[in-house]
Formats: structure tokens, C-alpha cells, sequence
């Protein structure tokens, strides 16, 4: 199924590098794969410098550093200062947990751009609850700090069920720790989001009001703070354009080296994700069959493949499909012209029966114990 | 928001603009985002380095294009910056 070589490839130009699985949070709705307790190894840190210059080579400029907690790598500062060298924008992926003020000076004059510090919720309670973690006082330190060094601050609130009802606390938040940006990313139902799904969704009611509550909040705050809104696609009629189309831009590189044409792309069948030990970056982006195996729209089934929407979607997020209907050909089932749209209905009926349940089951923390017995 | 022709521009700390190689052309890097400039935006971002005013970037690029009239599109131009948080003034 690979792509013809009729398809035109153009180089990446975001590149994610995941430099650990190895986080002290334990966030239930974590991208990283449920299996990544597998996933051991990590890449030295010439691996990591040989991509890099090998990625942006190609015409890669922005650049994650992700995980995982990035912190947890002691070559974090030299691996920036190599990315600075090359021209690439960093961005520093962080949960704030170990970040201290000399780290931060440090990464700055290492050449760092930007960090972007996650918050679970807007009080301590349920910040702590979420990351399983004690974070919340030092969450909010280290943004101060990131500002005090003059740093662009994104602040990042994944939205879900448990913290949905504090979207204005939330706004409140952002506004008094000066953040430049405000991610507020409704949860993606992938990896540990979706073994949790069920406690995680909320209802189309409780995301249309906090969504109003969010857009009145960025045109109060337009020219000070900009806010990236991340769109829950369970209440969507039209699936993402995700990755902006497989192997058009994105590039995740993970902790042990697998290249990745998304993030979550580790979970589908079949795709032999190739190793940076094994190829360079070009050879994996040009030539390989994972990063091929969805380029262009050969690969399509109906209803895409004669939709007229294909180019504007792609038929929506290939991981997306193949968990909610097992076949990573099929149309994402946001789609409401996919034939399994019904999913989509079904998996928000059993979360809010979860919800309204005498007995909810327990969020399943990320952890490497749980990845073990999940795998 | 209009641009004060009293006060110096300048092109703000937190982006950061750039000539990328492989795409041929000068980009505005901000978190998580690039901008892609064509010639004429990139030329005029190039001069808002804190010392010159509006009036003095529109003559300084008429004379290096030898043209006149280019104001208006300057002006216009720095408006969309200033609102984008490109640029700022003090």
C-alpha cells in the first residue's frame, strides 16, 4: 500500500523530539503509547545531535523538545545549544516538575525559544489529583519564572470532564501568570486518554458552554494573549486534517529512535516504523514505508476516496480509525459520513453513563506499572 | 491599533525572523508557528530595529528600491505586524 513515487514529498518542517519516556507525572490522559514501558531505550546524545542536523538539513526549523519530561535528560542544554547553532526554533515541552531557576537561565543562554509549562487544573487539589503528582505550587513558580527570563510563556491546559467546569478559573489563571500564549487543548481520546475515555469525555453541553466562556475570553484578552484552541473532534461533523496529511510536515522522533509520522503512530499494525540508528532522516522521509504508507489519497477507501473533501482532511487521523473501528484505511469515524460514525455516539453515551454511575470506575494513572499491565 | 509616526519600531523579542534556506525565503518563528514572508514584508521587518520611525523606514526603502509612493502599503503593512505582535513601539 505504500505511496506511488508520482506523489510529490515535501521536507518536513516541524520536528518532535521525544527524548524520554520517563516522566514523575502520572497524567491519565498521556499521548505516549499505553505500551511505552516497553519502550526502554533511549537515543545517546550524538544520536539526537545527528538528527537534528540531519532534520533541519531537509528544511526542518521548529523543533519540540518533548517526552515524557525533556527535563529528565541531562543533555537537555546541549542538545539546545546544538539545535540554536542550526537555526532551529526550540520549544521546551515541559511539565515544570524540576525546573529550577538556574535551569532556566541555563536553557536560555543555551538558546532555548520558548517553554510551554503544563497545568492540570486551576486549583491544587485537582492539579495534584490529575499529574498524581505534588506540582501545582511549582507549576505556577516556574511560570513566573519563565517570564522573569524573558521567555514567550505558553501555558497548556488539556481539557477534559474532570476540569471542564473550571474553564473560567482557568482563564483567570492564565491572565495572572501573564502567559503570551494559552493552549487549551481538549483531550484526543489516544493512548492513556483513550483507555480513560469513558472518565474523561465530557457531554456536548459542558463543552459548548465552556467553549463560549473561551471565545468570550479571547476577544477580552486579543493583543495581549493568544489562545490556541484545540478542538474536541468527537463533536465535530468533519474529521482534523491531521499531521496537516501524513508526511507532508511532521516528524516525531521517540525516545528509542523510532521514526514516527505521528506521534501515535507506534499503535497501528503493520507500519515497521523505521529506526534513526538504522537510516538517515532522509532516507526515512523520502523512502521509507511507514513514512509512505498514507501519503497522497491512493490509499483511500469510500467514502474518501471520492469525497470532495479528501484534500481538504485526508480522511481525517489514521490512528483515529484504526481504534475506533480497527481498519486504518477507513474514514476517521468523526466523519458523519463515515459507515462507523455510530462509534462516535456510542462512545459518548457510555461516558456520560460512566459519569452518571453510582460507582465510576477509577482513572487509570500513567505509570509504568499500569503499562505493564495494559500491554 | 495604528502605529504612532512619533516612535521608533522595533521587531519584537519574542519572534524571531529568520532566512530559511530551504524554503528560499525569510519566516517569522514565534511558539509552535512560522509565518512565511514574501520580499517586500521581509524588507520592511529588516528595518524595524528599534531606531527608525515609520516615516524614516518608508523613505529609507524608497531609496533603496528607487520608487516613490510606497507609504500606504508600508503603513499597512505595520499595522497587520503590530496587530500580529511582530513588531512593537514603546
Amino acid at each position: 500500500m505504500a505511496g506511488s513515487n508520482k506523489i510529490n514529498i515535501t521536507p518536513p518542517r516541524w520536528l518532535l523530539a521525544e527524548l524520554t519516556y520517563a516522566c514523575p507525572l502520572q497524567c491519565p490522559y498521556c499521548a505516549n503509547p499505553i505500551d511505552y514501558a516497553k519502550h526502554q531505550s533511549e537515543l545517546d546524545t550524538e544520536d539526537w545531535k545527528r538528527v537534528l542536523t540531519q532534520a533541519r538539513k531537509m528544511g526542518a526549523v521548529q523543533l519540540g523538545f518533548s517526552g515524557g519530561e525533556p527535563l529528565t535528560r541531562n543533555d537537555l542544554p546541549e542538545l539546545v545549544k546544538h539545535a540554536r547553532g542550526l537555526g532551529y526554533y526550540s520549544n521546551l515541552i515541559t511539565s515544570g516538575y524540576g525546573l529550577t531557576e538556574e535551569k532556566i537561565v541555563q536553557l536560555k543562554e543555551s538558546g532555548l525559544d520558548h517553554i510551554q509549562v503544563s497545568i492540570q487544573a486551576s486549583t491544587q487539589e485537582l492539579n495534584d489529583h490529575l499529574a498524581g503528582t505534588e506540582s501545582f505550587q511549582h507549576k505556577k513558580e516556574v511560570a513566573h519564572l519563565v517570564k522573569k527570563h524573558g521567555y514567550p510563556m505558553v501555558l497548556c491546559v488539556v481539557i477534559h470532564r474532570e476540569n471542564i467546569h473550571q474553564m473560567p478559573q482557568i482563564l483567570e489563571m492564565a491572565e495572572e501568570l501573564g502567559a503570551d500564549y494559552l493552549e487549551l487543548a481538549n483531550t484526543q481520546y489516544y493512548g492513556w486518554a483513550h483507555a480513560n475515555r469513558d472518565l474523561l469525555l465530557p457531554t456536548k453541553e459542558q463543552f459548548e458552554q465552556a467553549e463560549q466562556i473561551a471565545q468570550a475570553f479571547k476577544e477580552k484578552v486579543a493583543g495581549k494573549m493568544k489562545i490556541y484552541y484545540v478542538v474536541p473532534d468527537f463533536y465535530e461533523d468533519r474529521p482534523k486534517a491531521c499531521m496537516n496529511g501524513w508526511g507532508t510536515t511532521f516528524l516525531t522522533i521517540a525516545p528509542d529512535g523510532a521514526a514516527l509520522p505521528c506521534h501515535s503512530a507506534r499503535e497501528l499494525p503493520g507500519l515497521d516504523c523505521p529506526n534513526v540508528k538504522d537510516y538517515s532522516i532522509e532516507q526515512i522521509w523520502n523512502e521509507s514505508k511507514a513514512f509512505n504508507f498514507f501519503r497522497g489519497f491512493e490509499w483511500m477507501k469510500e467514502p474518501c476516496s471520492s469525497c470532495d473533501e479528501k484534500e481538504k482532511d485526508f480522511g481525517g487521523c489514521r490512528c483515529q480509525a484504526y481504534l475506533l473501528s480497527g481498519d486504518m484505511y477507513a474514514a476517521d469515524p468523526v466523519c458523519s459520513k463515515s459507515p462507523n460514525h455510530h462509534v462516535i455516539q456510542e462512545a459518548i453515551d457510555s461516558a456520560k453513563a460512566s459519569a452518571l454511575a453510582d460507582n465510576e470506575k477509577p482513572l487509570i494513572f500513567r505509570n509504568s506499572k499500569n503499562s505493564r499491565l495494559l500491554s | 491599533m495604528s502605529i504612532n509616526p512619533d516612535k521608533t519600531i522595533k521587531f519584537s523579542p519574542m519572534h524571531r525572523l529568520q532566512w530559511e534556506e530551504a524554503q528560499q525565503k525569510n519566516v517569522i518563528l514565534y511558539p509552535e508557528g512560522m509565518v512565511e514572508l514574501n520580499q517586500s514584508s521581509a524588507e520592511i521587518l529588516k528595518l524595524c530595529d528599534g531606531t527608525r520611525t515609520l516615516g524614516e523606514i518608508v523613505s529609507d526603502l524608497e531609496q533603496k528600491f528607487a520608487t516613490a509612493g510606497l507609504a500606504d502599503d508600508i503603513t499597512a503593512f505595520l499595522e497587520v505586524a503590530l496587530k500580529n505582535g511582530w513588531i512593537q513601539q514603546n
